[in-house]
């Protein structure tokens, strides 16, 4: 199979899927398409196709930037020693209300 | 310590943990590989699996049925997708995989190389076919790969649509009449032991499993999963009025199970081979699709990037 006949395969979409108004976007999976209109309908096509949408995102898999497992510690890690950043951390008596 | 000694522990605290693998995290090359193979395999037996019920839609007798295959059969499409969706996540690419199934470099479930006769084999294919995939794919929504485990979840909640239809179907056809109900238990004949089959070969010959198991890509053995099947249809069987072709079908009150006749394994190894009465026919449908189809992906790239030059100018 030629490099040729590769070439031709549609770029990568990630779709992100609101279930109903109020919620997030979520990331619901990937599809092919040839540009954002076509990745836009076949994504309504693969994963709405009981309503589980009523709104969906297409983004170029391409243009994703991520943070790599390798980057845990470094990215993660200091938020780990802050715990008075936590409503716990505090202790109140039980006798004052409603805090 | 090293990134490898690293990653291979933290692989291993996942499994452990029953917590999920994620695609960038590290990875043992075979688990990577299996992986790819098992939902490749399984994406392409869900693409397979258009032909035999897609071959009847033009004939499906009412507006009602045409419209539920129709739907039935656009799901397998998407569960073909959701799956190739993520093979992609562990680096394979989609166009390479549809060449390995199309050269014969991958395999597909053996169920779907048998002809579908008579529009009873709709029905059976949702109650058995289907049923018997419901079994095996259950347990896969624990999957320790992420991204299968998900797709799996969203498999599963429309597989149960599938088998319910073709079973309400069965039921139709047996208040019908005396040719009808010869066709429902004609189908269920031809399509009761390859059902079984689709859980692959007996635990004593499935050297896979064993490391398959402790990955947890694989929770339950082939035959625990038969056994399952066996057990949950043999009931729905009775209350459809038709026999299993199985004279050694009987209830066992000391295991609690059914115990039923031996698998004719060569007639799988046949069919998985290569040899079944539809293998040349299926993939020659699927190798004219592809085909046919490269002049509409190429116009669409063409288009897409012509539409971009001009953005940009």
């Amino acid at each position: 199979m030629s490099d040729e006949q590769i070439r031709h395969e549609w770029p990568l979409f990630e779709v992100f899927v609101r279930a109903k108004r109020g919620l997030n976007h979520v990331h619901v999976g990937s599809l092919r398409a040839a540009d954002h209109e076509m990745a836009l309908h076949h994504a309504r096509d693969l994963y709405t196709r009981r309503n589980e949408g009523v709104s969906i995102w297409v983004v170029r898999s391409a243009d994703v930037v991520s943070s790599g497992p390798e980057d845990k510690d470094a990215f993660f890690a200091p938020s780990g020693d802050k715990v008075y950043r936590h409503p716990t951390y505090y202790s109140i008596p039980d006798s004052v209300p409603h805090i | 310590m090293t990134d490898l000694a690293t990653g291979e522990r933290t692989f291993a605290e996942t499994i452990e943990k029953d917590q999920r693998v994620e695609p960038r995290d590290w990875m043992p090359d075979g688990y990577r590989k299996t992986m790819i193979r098992q939902i490749a395999q399984h994406a392409h037996s869900e693409i397979i699996g258009m032909q035999p019920e897609g071959a009847w839609i033009t004939r499906a007798p009412t507006l009602r049925r045409k419209a539920i295959l129709l739907a039935k059969v656009q799901d397998e499409a998407g569960h073909g997708l959701y799956l190739y969706s993520a093979a992609e996540t562990l680096g394979a690419d989609r166009g390479d995989l549809t060449r390995r199934l199309i050269e014969g470099r991958q395999k597909y479930s053996s169920i779907f190389n048998y002809p579908t006769l008579s529009f009873a084999d709709v029905g059976v294919i949702g109650w058995l076919v289907d049923g018997a995939a419901i079994c095996n794919q259950v347990p896969l929504c624990r999957s320790s790969f992420g991204p299968y485990a998900r797709a799996m979840i969203r498999i599963c909640k429309e597989e149960s649509f599938h088998q319910r239809q073709g079973y309400e179907l069965l039921m139709t056809m047996m208040k019908g009449t005396e040719a009808q109900r010869a066709m429902v238990q004609d189908a269920t004949n031809r399509w009761w032991w390859p059902s079984l089959m689709m859980f692959g070969p007996p635990d004593t010959d499935s050297p896979n499993t064993g490391q398959s198991m402790a990955w947890k890509i694989k929770r339950h053995t082939n035959d625990e999963l038969r056994q399952r099947f066996v057990d949950m249809t043999v009931p729905q069987a009775e209350a459809l009025g038709v026999t299993l072709p199985d004279p050694d079908l009987r209830w066992n009150s000391e295991r609690g199970r059914h115990d039923f006749g031996e698998i004719d394994w060569s007639e799988l190894k046949r069919v998985i081979s290569g040899d079944g009465p539809m293998n040349a026919e299926r993939i020659a449908h699927r190798r004219r699709a592809d085909e046919d189809g490269a002049w509409v992906r190429e116009a669409a790239a063409a288009h897409a990037a012509k539409r971009t030059e001009t953005t940009h100018e």
